[in-house]
């Protein structure tokens, strides 16, 4: 049973650390490996349902009949393709938001946002009183 | 000969030309090119709709691989309306884009910014038009990453931290439905929509079908903002660049709503999503929730921007309650909505745009008698917000009846008055915009405010006359919309 099904328990174990890290870390980078990690677990799911048992790669040999599924492989690479492109996009955007707020710590940028809105308010307050 | 292209034209029109945009260092002459692609796009996208109009389906294959093998693109009415939505509407706010842009980014950005909408544009055309459960995904994250890319733009910083929120919770809606896709392909071995319909029902006890269901839902449902999963989507709004928030309004959240009704419906089956999985009790409560607290939540903004991002919420909730009431008006109500609600908060959203161009602000006491300075942008807003609250001879109006209609086929009087209640709230906070632009002394700092250049006016108003028309004529919308309900529901017109 375990060992049968070794490949997909690994995978609840990753999807669900990933998860785990995204939503309980205040790092922002952190957050983007927690994503890549989730993102990883799904990659293996599709590459273990496509796995044969005894079969061998895609490739046409002399002696061998048994093959793995090739289509859940190439939609993978499509799929890590689009993960990269997130994580680059991501900690680009990280990058910015260090440069803006001098912190990637999310719990600190909330507060200066909140600053911020705080100060438009305040502005409302003083434009307001004249009329 | 061009006719039978046209699925890939439609597409590739704007994919071809976001990569040789990016390339013209010249922000005017990328801004040409881009106008030229799209206003052809929105020819294509009218042509495939006269081709599909009265239910003849294009199938298209592509590279011609017959599928299940091949990739298979498929048009239907509902794809074709979905088509012209995005690229009308993409297209207006093009026009007015290169006016837009020019107070906020210098020029040799613009290119740069051209070609990643025309990127956002053709890869939601693309998910709306093919027939390929995992080309959805990967068309869906190409335009996710496209958008996240054009909310940093904002100048404010906090647009930062909500394009960054939008890439977690999106990437992560993104992943669920690529989970959902595996499952299916788990059990049935194909990735063709049509053929996996046809192999969904013998599996419907099958627990890993149920378990893609789960995950496609939830998936689905970020990226519509459904109540309670619409934390990413004010904050987005607000803070993208003014301009891009009408396209983003417009076509990123419907187009998740249209994948949402052809997998529930076509893939999934109705039988299974709603007899079996019960949809309809998970979605009908959360979507009453969403109309109602964004409603209330929109009324206490004091930021329009904001504001009418709220009203974004509760008003997807509405097109989410059609589908799942799951009777003919419901449904009519839903797709019918899913138009008009594009065009109008497109509208609004590029009125407000024009506001900020000239005053420098979105905050509500900024715009302070802003109808006496800018009359004919003001107009055009006020015809918009009529149409957002529902107001008769406008297009709101339309899809609000229909979705009252559907309420009282179910003989729910206690939701149909609901509906009326979260219109008046809708008339509330656009009646308190309108107040503030006519009936309040504008500040001395913008005395000198005058109406926005015409490049930006013709497009607010063409969305502003296109509210009324389709007030008035509802074949192309209600009309077209009446016929997919039919065949979704599978009941014979």
């Amino acid at each position: 049973m375990l060992a049968g099904l070794f490949n997909y328990w690994v995978v609840i174990i990753l999807m669900m650390a990933g998860l785990y890290v995204v939503m309980s870390s205040r790092h922002l980078v952190k957050k983007i490996v927690g994503l890549n990690i989730f993102q990883t677990a799904v990659f293996i799911l599709f590459i273990s349902m496509g796995a044969v048992d005894g079969g061998t790669a895609p490739i046409l040999v002399e002696g061998t009949t048994l093959y793995s599924n090739p289509l859940p492989h190439v939609l993978i690479l499509t799929a890590i393709v689009v993960g990269v492109a997130t994580t680059a996009l991501g900690l680009a955007i990280a990058v910015r938001i260090y440069e803006a707020y001098d912190s990637v710590d999310e719990e600190d940028i909330a507060a200066m946002d909140t600053e911020d809105r705080r100060q438009e308010n305040a502005v409302t307050t003083v434009t307001n009183t004249p009329s | 000969m061009i006719s039978t292209q046209l699925p890939a034209i439609v597409l590739l029109l704007t994919l071809l030309s976001a990569p040789v945009c990016s390339m013209i260092r010249n922000g005017d002459n990328a801004w040409k090119l881009a106008m030229c692609s799209v206003w052809l796009s929105v020819a294509a996208a009218c042509a495939l709709m006269a081709q599909v109009w009265g239910g003849n389906n294009i199938s298209y294959h592509m590279g011609g691989w017959a599928p299940p093998w091949g990739i298979e693109v498929r048009i239907d009415e509902l794809s074709a309306l979905v088509v012209i939505l995005i690229t009308l509407f993409g297209a207006l706010v093009i026009s007015a884009l290169r006016e837009s842009l020019r107070t906020v980014m210098r020029s040799h950005r613009h290119s740069l910014y051209y070609a990643t909408f025309l990127l956002c544009m053709s890869s939601l055309i693309g998910i709306t038009i093919t027939g390929d459960a995992f080309n959805v995904f990967v068309f869906l994250e190409i335009s996710s990453l496209s958008t996240y890319a054009l909310i940093a733009r904002g100048r404010d910083r906090r647009a930062l931290i909500a394009a960054f929120r939008y890439l977690i919770m999106g990437t992560i809606g993104a992943t669920f439905i690529l989970i959902a896709i595996g499952f299916m392909y788990m059990v049935t071995g194909t990735l063709n929509m049509a053929d996996l319909a046809q192999r969904l029902p013998e599996h419907t006890d099958n627990r890993v079908i149920q378990a893609s269901f789960a995950f496609f839902t939830v998936g689905i449902a970020l990226k519509v903002a459904v109540f309670p999963l619409h934390y990413w989507l004010p904050s987005a709004y607000t803070y993208a660049p003014k301009a891009t928030t009408a396209f983003l309004a417009a076509t990123a959240t419907k187009v998740s709503l249209y994948v949402m009704i052809r997998f529930v419906f076509d893939v999934y089956g109705v039988e299974f999503s709603f007899s079996q999985m019960k949809l309809d009790v998970l979605l009908i409560p959360m979507s009453i929730a969403g109309i109602l607290i964004a409603s209330l939540t929109a009324v206490f903004q004091s930021d329009v921007k904001r504001l009418l991002a709220w009203s974004s919420v509760a008003q997807l909730s509405y097109m989410v309650l059609g589908m799942a009431l799951l009777n003919l008006n419901g449904l009519t109500a839903s797709i019918t909505h899913m138009f008009n609600h594009a065009m109008i908060k497109a509208g609004l959203f590029l009125t407000l745009a024009a506001m900020i161009y000239r005053v420098g602000s979105s905050q509500l006491r900024d715009l302070a008698g802003i109808g006496r300075s800018m009359p004919i942008t003001t107009a055009a807003f006020v015809i918009l917000g009529a149409g957002l609250v529902g107001i008769p001879l406008t297009a709101g109006f339309v899809s609000k009846w229909y979705l009252i209609s559907a309420a009282l086929d179910k003989d729910w009087v206690w939701l149909a008055a609901l509906l009326i209640i979260s219109s008046l709230m809708a008339l509330v906070y656009i009646g308190k915009i309108v107040d503030v632009a006519y009936f309040k002394e504008a500040p001395t700092e913008h005395q000198a405010v005058r109406d926005v250049p015409v490049t930006i006016l013709i497009p607010c108003w063409a969305f502003a006359l296109l509210t009324i028309y389709f007030g008035l004529d509802t074949r192309a919308t209600a009309g077209v919309a009446d016929r997919i309900a039919h065949s979704l529901l599978g009941i014979a017109s």
